[in-house]
């Protein structure tokens, strides 16, 4: 695999940055209750992520250490104003559905992590991929949230009826936990269990061990 | 390289450059993209007073009839501190112009809105305009359906909507909000279908002229003589609940549209 390719494709099961860097959870909790916010929400943040990288990798030899994180700061915000603009503009009613989580994407460890891990230290091009890459690994998680609520949750699949319901005379009861966010921890811990039962190089090791039961402690059986 | 990359002057050019081109970019992308987004919040706003109106179907009404539908009403004014629909002929001698006149922002200026003392202000607005824009469809000559501009404070901020009446001047016809800050999927369900649809066909008023429409929690069955005025809370969202109970109190009462929808009533 070419530097380039690994880059680009790695974070998407290789190096996930939600299902292995444990990353940018809240946004995948709070947007996933349809699919159609899911995608745009992806979108904005792979832009994001992508144009961060590339812009702070462009200067990333005329920023001074001692202001880099507020340099990368003012990139990601003024990224993410854009972006947010732009969906007002363009996609006005899933921007109203997205209200604070597009201006969130600021606070995404995910677009901040990559600036600060990669761009700092890689040529531009290089760190644009990094960005699509890791934004299509945070999108690969999301879609698989996303789809899951929206079918199990309102039997639909991006507002197309896939499970008649059974309000409008089918047989689906919904499942009205899917719409609340707990259900995408479950989710997203299944994910992480699927992920790792394919690729068990991602199993991290037990930090500690239950000591075995001492014969004393069960004496209440006898 | 290295020293000089980290002295004071290079940091401070760093940022001063910095803040240039990123606020430049911010601007300008604001500036491009205004007439845009003020386009969408427009075709928004009017959506939602159709919706109000029972005119507009969420997949089946194209933009374009939005357009067509809109130019059916007429908008008109009303003198909530005299209680009166205007004529035409009056508004414009109080220099209304219904392209400009923006309701939200004349409840901010003194010389056309008042303050409301904390006995009156049951809905939580502090101010409110002399002037409301209502949004009317004539048949034969007479009132069809009259859309009231309401607003009012649920548990976050303002709520901003739309209430249909009939021509009757009694029977709702709907409700609907097109700006709100409630919590999604508690008190956001203002903007459920299901929910809104209970509002289609209650009456405002009880035989003595008191506002007797409400929402509450309490369980009352169809077959009640209270049904028709009652409207179910939302579970889990009492304080948005209690805001929209609060707001129908003010605005169909007697400090607001209460008299001249008596006077319509005749």
């Amino acid at each position: 695999m070419t530097k380039a390719k690994e880059v680009l494709l790695n974070p998407i099961f290789n190096d996930n940055p939600i299902a292995l860097q444990m990353l940018g959870i809240c946004s995948a909790l709070a947007i996933t209750t349809s699919l159609d916010t899911t995608l745009v929400m992806c979108v904005a943040l792979t832009a994001v992520t992508a144009f961060s990288s590339l812009f702070v990798s462009m200067v990333r030899n005329q920023i001074p250490s001692s202001i880099r994180i507020i340099v990368q700061m003012t990139i990601i915000a003024s990224l993410v104003i854009v972006v947010d603009q732009v969906l007002q503009a363009y996609a006005y009613a899933i921007s109203k559905q997205l209200s604070v989580f597009v201006g969130l994407i600021i606070t995404n460890c995910i677009v901040m992590g990559r600036a600060e891990a990669f761009a700092m230290k890689n040529p531009p091009w290089m760190s644009f991929l990094d960005g699509i890459g890791n934004g299509l690994g945070y999108s690969v998680v999301l879609i698989f949230v996303g789809a899951i609520r929206e079918l199990f949750g309102s039997g639909t699949l991006l507002g197309f009826e896939i499970l008649p319901l059974v309000e409008n005379g089918g047989w689906y009861q919904a499942n009205g936990l899917l719409l609340l966010a707990p259900s995408a921890f479950f989710i997203i811990g299944l994910f992480i269990w699927l992920l790792r039962s394919w690729k068990t190089d991602q199993i991290e090791e037990r930090e500690f061990e239950l000591a075995p039961q001492v014969a004393g402690a069960e004496g209440h059986h006898a | 390289m290295s020293s000089k990359k980290e002295s004071v002057t290079h940091t401070l050019v760093v940022a001063f450059v910095l803040c240039i081109v990123c606020s430049i970019v911010v601007a300008g992308a604001a500036v491009a993209l205004k007439p845009t987004q003020t386009a969408n919040k427009t075709l928004d706003r009017n959506k939602n007073m159709l919706s109000a109106a029972g005119l507009y179907k969420d997949g089946e009404t194209s933009d374009a009839d939005v357009a067509d539908l809109m130019e059916q009403f007429r908008i008109a004014f009303i003198d909530l501190d005299e209680g009166e629909l205007l004529t035409e002929e009056l508004a414009k001698a109080q220099g209304l112009d219904a392209g400009t006149y923006d309701q939200r922002k004349a409840s901010k200026q003194p010389d056309l809105s008042r303050a409301l003392s904390a006995a009156e202000d049951i809905a939580g607005l502090n101010r409110r305009a002399r002037y409301a824009k209502a949004y009317v469809l004539e048949k034969d000559n007479a009132i069809d359906l009259l859309v009231l501009p309401v607003h009012g404070y649920g548990l976050w901020g303002t709520l901003y909507g739309f209430l249909a009446l009939d021509g009757d001047m009694n029977t709702v016809k709907g409700l609907g909000f097109y700006e709100h800050k409630e919590t999604p999927g508690l008190g956001g369900e203002v903007d459920n279908p299901k929910w809104k649809a209970q509002w289609v066909g209650k009456i405002v008023y009880a035989p003595d002229g008191e506002v007797a429409v409400n929402v509450s929690k309490t369980k009352i069955d169809a077959g009640n003589a209270k049904a028709k005025y009652h409207v179910d809370g939302l579970s889990g969202a009492t304080l948005t609940s209690q805001g929209v109970d609060n707001m129908l109190q003010y605005w169909m009462g007697p400090e607001a549209y209460g008299p001249v929808l008596e006077k319509l009533r005749g």
